[in-house]
């Protein structure tokens, strides 16, 4: 089958892949790129375990083929610390036990700093439904929406 | 001598006897003494069963000492989560 | 925190540090069940029945077979006949679900698989193998499995616990019974009776992760596994018997795991992926989707369940009368049996009868769901001990207490309850501001408690010093929800050291002894021991090698504050540090094993109320306020004891509220999606309120009685109750749907 050539910017670095047209970005940046901290729940847009920045807005890279990223932005959970220094949200899930068994934190590190690049004090229910894509079975969501309340304030501190 | 409690389901092995009396040392010897009372429960009992003994809830339990007066039930094993 | 005893001067154990395991989930580096790719790796598919329930005539693969790519074909006929080799029941049972033989018998049943060089080219020739079936009736619920004349999913199946036995075969498998006193007696004791019936739809535990395997077997007969499980030691011996080989030709590696509640204590893929792998030669990969996740793993039983209860003018429980059937799905092993021995356990009532069946139907085997089987019983239950509370116009806790278990209540399934602490969580509610918080219109308040057993079973440990002092702690229970953190608690409590100083790790199965799996609350508390007993062992040894270097009898030397002191301070201590860069001369490396069947296991209870908001109009119910307060003996990690009552909490209100498996009339599930199965989003929640109380269990060197499972048992009943108080209107069927409440509250107003 035939395979397309795609370049993008992931994370700050140039990188070239193939994939096939009917291939998800999501299954691309997972089995050619190497990055498998975006996860599949589903496959079909309902959970946000895949969640990307493409040019700077929330997708599920599930729902885009690959080679619709030919040019893209991309940022994943792997490009969120800096040079080892971790992103406020990072760090604030880690203090503020934001994550279980944390299948969904790449995807909800990335729903959240989307937010709080466009808002930086967002109310509690601004934070519930900028968040509502993603699901987490695990916790409840308590300590997530803390957490990104905590990461705001530290944020807006700075 | 250890007191043991029936659960009604296993009461169709003891002819509805719910509770009898057996001098045992341990929980395998109190299941022999048992089986001899009602043949063919302790194949049930070593089967599928745990032991509570004077409250505290054991599986795999056949070396466990049984004190003199204990109280002893047999219960499902369970699955968790 | 409510707590009935002080933390007795912990250093580590009830501290909230960051978890061992955290920084690699944050960074995305953490590798979970699919995240693994080997060198030559193939990707496989599974194929899978349409039909509910049918008679496999043929299966075709040769057209999959001849496909340019493809490089393994298998059915149910690559495996070995467990019937014919005279295996267990359950052994059978676990290998025809794994691959059908010659029935599917509900939809998704999984009939062959495929491995091919890309995942595109395995899902053609999955779609490419032609079976041909003959489909048969089906039943999907008990009360159609239960019917006279219905269809049969095992024709010898012989229902147990019935004397004496039935001569005809039917689909309840069994039948179980608990009884106490005389039911006439106690229900004419009673100065009000309340009888409800109840049905419950099967729901999912809905772990984020689908499962994956990859397996890579070699030519000699051995295969390594990597998988995502709740316990890689149950995965390898599952994997073994269906395979037909030794346990021994089996090395299994716990992936991280994301998510399982229960339901990642089977297995699924893993056989399929040895087995594809041996037939290729070369590595194989297996992910479920979530339509397959949906479709053939989980779920939980859906019930019927009725229940009577009598209450004296006083508030005192007489009498109380159960029957439930639970939907086992394909195979024997419902949780009716736990449902049995919890659904009245929590109170103490004179006369009782219990009954219960597990019952086969044509819908995917059910896996453990948290506290299986204690949910749906405590639902039923304990909406009928609202309606009691109501009568007599008591509040609904001070009825909860006025008959709640207390240590040396006889408990209904039969032994005395030890020290426990279901009356500290009901007062904890009880005096908490939400409790007594005003509410606004069309809000309403409910209140449940619920009763889990939890459970100790084998937990092996390691305990390596490094030579500079720090540790490593090996353990076999894969990490669900942050138990490597309360490991690393615990050793670093023991052994005086830093819990930074402490590396948790979990093994694979050739590199720490036996574990059960990680389920039943049981990892804290029996891991934890094993823990515990290897650190100990460490330090006796670390004040032998000081007793030695000083030349003094052993009872000279005390271990304090991570260092070996002299009883009478004539000599300079010695630090871990110290005494692990010397080990070579004292003996040789550090290192310590504990192994053990856990005793001691202590019971866990939790009170929660909720107050809920009704939409007159939309019958749309929302959650305005949750409180949830739950004995944890000892919260050794308080961040993840909440985490696990939030989410349990939470799990509940997804069952009380929304999910569901919906069928159609072939049996066909209509719903396999996180779309049209839809489980609660951060924006229908509140904050979950917690309340820790602490009635440490005695039989545990920390007091922890297992936090995992109890928080989903009483949700959806207070959230009926509160529905209730909010609109007059009982719900006894979940979902609590938005249409059932419209429909309740116009019923109603006729
Ligand atoms: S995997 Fe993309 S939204 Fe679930
Ligand atoms: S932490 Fe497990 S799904 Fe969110």
């Amino acid at each position: 089958m035939a395979r397309t050539h795609i370049t993008t910017v992931i994370n700050g670095d140039e990188v070239d892949f193939l994939a096939e047209d009917s291939t998800s970005l999501l299954n691309a940046l997972r089995d050619e790129v190497g990055l498998t901290g975006a996860k599949e729940g589903c496959g079909t847009g309902d959970c946000g375990a895949c969640s990307i920045l493409l040019d700077e807005r929330v997708t599920c890279s599930c729902l885009v083929f690959a080679p619709e990223a030919n040019g893209a932005n991309i940022l994943t959970v792997e490009g969120l610390a800096d040079a080892g220094e971790l992103h406020p949200l990072q760090q604030c899930f880690l203090e503020g036990a934001a994550l279980q068994c944390g299948i969904c934190t790449p995807g909800f590190l990335i729903a959240a700093k989307a937010l709080l690049d466009k808002n930086p004090d967002p109310t509690e229910t601004e934070i519930r439904y900028a968040l509502a894509g993603n699901l987490c079975r695990c916790t409840g969501y308590d300590k997530i929406v803390r957490a990104v309340q905590e990461a705001a304030m530290q944020m807006r501190e700075q | 001598m250890a007191q043991v409690h029936f659960s009604a389901g296993l009461r169709e092995f003891t002819g509805g006897v719910s509770q009898v009396q057996v001098e045992a040392s341990n929980v395998r010897r109190l299941v022999a003494a048992l089986d001899d009372m009602f043949p063919g429960i302790g194949e049930r009992l070593s089967e599928g069963s745990s032991v509570a003994i004077d409250g505290e809830i054991l599986t795999d339990a056949e070396f466990e000492s049984v004190p003199d007066q204990a109280e002893v039930h047999f219960l499902d094993i369970l699955q968790g989560g | 925190m409510a707590i009935t005893e002080e933390n007795p001067g912990y250093k580590w154990v009830g501290t909230r540090p960051i978890r061992p395991d955290g920084l690699d989930k944050v960074t995305g580096k953490a590798q979970f069940g699919a995240d693994l790719t080997l060198p030559g790796m193939l990707f496989g598919k599974v194929v899978r029945s349409p039909h509910a329930h049918a008679r496999i005539l043929s299966i075709d693969t040769s057209a999959a077979e001849s496909m340019l790519g493809v490089k393994a074909v298998i059915t149910g006929s690559d495996f070995p006949d467990l019937v014919a080799n005279g295996a267990h029941p359950m052994a059978i049972d676990v290998s025809h679900n794994a691959i059908a033989r010659d029935k599917v018998l509900y939809e998704g049943h999984v009939v062959a698989a495929v491995a091919a060089t890309t995942r595109e080219l395995a899902e053609a020739a999955a779609k490419a193998v032609e079976v041909s079936y003959e489909v048969l009736p089906h039943v999907l619920t008990v009360d159609e499995a239960m019917a006279d004349n219905a269809p049969l999913l095992h024709e010898g199946m012989i229902t147990k616990g019935v004397d004496p036995a039935p001569d005809q075969p039917s689909n309840i498998a069994s039948r179980i019974v608990h009884e106490r006193g005389d039911l006439e007696q106690g229900f004419g004791e009673a100065e009000v009776v309340v009888e409800r019936e109840f049905t419950t739809k099967p729901v999912h535990q809905g772990y984020i992760e689908p499962h994956a395997a990859v397996a890579d077997a070699n030519s000699d007969g051995r295969a390594n596994i990597w998988c995502s499980s709740q316990g890689h030691f149950q995965m390898r011996a599952d994997t073994a018997s269906v395979l037909g080989v030794s346990q021994g030709t089996l090395k299994v590696t716990a992936a991280e795991i994301g998510g399982g509640f229960g339901g990642k204590t089977v297995i699924y893929l893993e056989p399929i992926a040895v087995r594809l792998s041996q037939r290729a030669g070369r590595p194989v990969k297996l992910v479920m989707d979530r339509d397959e996740v949906f479709r053939a793993t989980g779920p939980t039983s859906g019930t019927r369940i009725k229940v009577k209860m009598g209450v004296s003018n006083d508030g005192k429980l007489t009498a109380a009368e159960v029957w439930m059937a639970f939907e086992a799905g394909a195979y024997a092993g419902s949780p009716v049996g736990a449902a049995g021995m919890t659904v009245i356990a929590a109170y103490d009532i004179p006369h009782f009868l219990v009954e219960g069946y597990d019952v086969v139907c044509n819908k995917p085997r059910v896996a453990a769901y948290r506290a299986p089987g204690a949910p749906m019983a405590a639902f039923a239950v304990e909406s009928v001990l609202d309606e009691l509370a109501r009568s007599i116009g008591m509040d609904p806790i001070d009825l909860r207490l006025a008959n709640a278990a207390v240590e040396g209540t006889q408990a209904s399934y039969g032994p005395k309850f030890p020290r426990i602490g279901f009356v500290e969580t009901l007062e904890a509610i009880k005096e908490h501001p939400n409790y007594t918080a005003e509410l606004g219109p069309n809000q309403g308040r409910g209140v449940a408690a619920g009763f889990w057993f939890n459970a100790g079973m084998n937990s092996s440990a390691t305990v390596h010093i490094n030579e500079n002092g720090t540790a490593t702690v090996v353990t076999g229970s894969p990490d669900i929800g942050g138990s490597r953190q309360s490991m690393a608690l615990m050793a670093a409590e023991e052994l005086g050291i830093p819990y930074e100083s402490i590396k948790p790790v979990v093994a694979d199965t050739e590199t720490v002894g036996f574990t059960d799996v990680t389920g039943g609350s049981r990892v804290t508390l029996a891991t934890g021991a094993a823990v515990v007993d290897a650190c100990r062992i460490v330090i006796e040894d670390l004040r032998a090698r000081a007793a030695k270097t000083w030349d003094v009898e052993v009872d000279q030397v005390e271990w304090v504050d991570g260092q070996a002191q002299h009883v009478d301070g004539s000599q300079p201590p010695l630090s871990l540090d110290a005494l692990a860069a010397k080990s070579g001369r004292t003996g040789g490396p550090i290192s310590a094993n504990a192994s053990l069947n856990a005793r001691g296991v202590g019971a866990a209870f939790s009170t929660q109320v909720c107050d809920v908001e009704v939409d007159p109009e939309t019958g749309v119910t929302r959650v305005v306020r949750y409180l949830t307060a739950q004995d944890a003996g000892r919260a050794i990690s308080p961040d993840y004891v909440e985490g696990q009552m939030q989410g349990g909490v939470v799990q509940g209100i997804g069952w009380g509220l929304n999910e569901e498996y919906v069928h159609d009339q072939n049996g066909n599930m209509e719903n396999p999606s996180f779309l049209d199965y839809r489980m609660p989003v951060a924006s229908d929640l509140p904050m979950i309120e917690c309340c820790i109380v602490e009635v440490p269990n005695p039989a545990h060197p920390y007091g922890v009685r297992g936090v995992g499972e109890v928080g989903i048992v009483p949700p959806m009943a207070a959230l009926g109750n509160a529905i209730k108080d909010a609109t007059g209107v009982r719900l006894t069927d979940l979902p609590m749907t938005p249409i059932k409440v419209l429909e309740a509250l116009n019923e109603q107003s006729d």
